[in-house]
């Protein structure tokens, strides 16, 4: 028996495909997640429009708050430790966390490397802007790729920027002859077999899923329609008017996004979405996106 | 042509499978897509959100359960969950299409998912495979009429009754072909 394949990660991404994982804060939050058919839920001590707002340094929630979700879900249970700060990925780990997202909303704790993600059991994702980011990510052993997006802005542009970038540096791949896919394997800082499997194959090898922004069922479809397998809400369901039914039509959305009449249904029942960002006016130093690289 | 239930999941990797075995395939979003489709595939995902979804459309349940009257139906982990007479959670749906009773998520959370080889045990075929438990459910109960054609440990993964098949596993991840074979051709 072989419990420490690549595969083994990668085939949990694979079950989480066409599905919402969304943010939650405790219990009560959890059980409305999975009720409206969330297929997983992201258990963090607050979601990233807080963490935005209230400044100071963000890092991995805790323990206890992480095993209340557990218990009361049945559905797969992630949760966050800071870019590079394995000991946190260890301690999440050893909770027997299903997956660890190593990520840009919490404060970096190392500014040149990220957690080396092979030698864990638990599967990881990672929020990348470009191929070169996810590719790095995937080569350390990130069994999902999310783009970064710009979380807690409610705010959809910078997502649509990451994906479509994603989308078509694969596309460029695919056309690149083998002195220009040695000369990415350079740029992008990862192993030519890694840049030669994309080229070939025209996707990563690992599930690509969209975050960062999403607030409606309109943003899920765009966000799918671009290419995104499955998508995270953060601060999209629980900052809005009614988690309850925006979650559900946010499920809703994500199986039928390509059904512009099903997308309106979903759309109809909705109160107010969160508030949002105009990213232009997020003062540089506090974009989550820049961190990590 | 093999329907794929295309609600949540890795349905997809279910249409490799089906063109590698040379099947025409169509995802099925509706009860109206199990119209014109000869055999059926539930794959693996969350099986609270496929039963959410599937609740969305009143008939969709009976559609399911008559269109299992007359063509073969495969399951994989959160399929077999959906297949199962009973499974004993108040948020999953069971269409009792085979005799067995099931347990969600059995071998525990993800850090004890795990790939292994699995022996077949089917009718004059014997031959091994790789497979893929992913918080995988266990079959705790195997009624009468269902035959057990694989086994990890003692416990029945992948069963058969009629013409319907269910497994605990993925085949799919493994690229592996040889149980939608035996579901959708000719055994």
């Amino acid at each position: 028996m072989n419990k420490d394949t690549f595969k083994v990660k990668v085939g949990l991404a694979e079950m989480l495909k066409g599905g919402v994982i969304m943010d939650v804060t405790n219990v009560e939050q959890a059980k409305i997640a999975e009720e409206a058919g969330a297929v997983s839920v992201m258990a963090l001590e607050r979601i990233p429009a807080d963490i935005r707002a209230d400044g100071g340094v963000s890092r991995m929630s805790n323990p206890q708050m992480i095993k209340d979700i557990q218990a009361a879900v049945s559905i797969p249970v992630m949760a966050k430790c800071r870019i590079g700060h394995f000991a946190e990925a260890q301690v999440l780990e050893a909770l027997e966390v299903d997956f660890i997202d190593e990520s840009e909303v919490l404060t970096p704790a190392d500014e040149h490397a990220h957690v080396h993600k092979h030698p864990f059991k638990a599967p990881f994702v990672c929020g990348a802007r470009n191929l070169g980011e996810a590719l790095r990510r995937i080569n350390e052993g990130a069994a999902l790729i999310r783009t970064k997006g710009e979380a807690g802005s409610g705010n959809i542009v910078e997502a649509v920027r990451h994906m479509k970038m994603i989308v078509s540096e694969i596309q460029q791949l695919k056309n690149c002859n083998k002195k220009e896919l040695e000369n990415k394997s350079k740029e992008m800082r990862v192993p030519l077999d890694l840049i030669k499997s994309v080229s070939e194959n025209g996707k990563l090898p690992v599930p690509n899923f969209a975050a960062g922004g999403i607030a409606t069922p309109a943003d899920t479809s765009l966000m799918m329609q671009l290419g995104a397998e499955s998508v995270f809400v953060g601060s999209g369901i629980f900052k809005s008017d009614d988690p309850k039914e925006r979650a559900y039509a946010i499920v809703e959305a994500v199986t039928h996004f390509d059904n512009a009449k099903e997308i309106l249904n979903a759309s109809y029942k909705l109160k107010d979405a969160m508030k949002g960002l105009e990213i232009s006016e997020i003062p540089e130093d506090q974009l989550l996106q820049k961190r990590g690289d | 042509m093999i329907g794929v239930l295309a609600l949540q999941g890795n349905f997809f990797s279910h249409i490799q499978i089906l063109n590698k075995l040379g099947y025409d395939s169509k995802l099925v979003k509706s009860s109206k897509d199990l119209d014109d489709i000869d055999g059926l595939i539930i794959p693996g995902g969350e099986s609270t959100t496929m039963t959410k979804l599937i609740a969305r459309e009143d008939r969709f349940v009976k559609s399911i359960k008559s269109f299992s009257k007359k063509h073969p139906i495969l399951g994989t982990c959160a399929g077999l969950i959906l297949m199962s007479k009973n499974s004993f959670d108040d948020k999953v749906i069971n269409f009792g299409i085979i005799d067995i009773e099931s347990e969600r998520n059995a071998y525990g959370r993800q850090v004890h998912s795990f790939d292994t080889r699995l022996d077949l045990d089917y009718n004059s075929k014997k031959t091994s495979f790789m497979a893929s438990f992913i918080r995988a459910p266990k079959i705790s109960k195997v009624g009468k009429n269902v035959q057990v054609i694989c086994n990890h440990d003692g416990i029945p993964v992948a069963v058969k009754q009629g013409m319907h098949f269910a497994t605990t596993f993925h085949p799919e991840l493994q690229n592996e072909a040889l149980i939608h074979q035996l579901c959708f051709g000719d055994g």
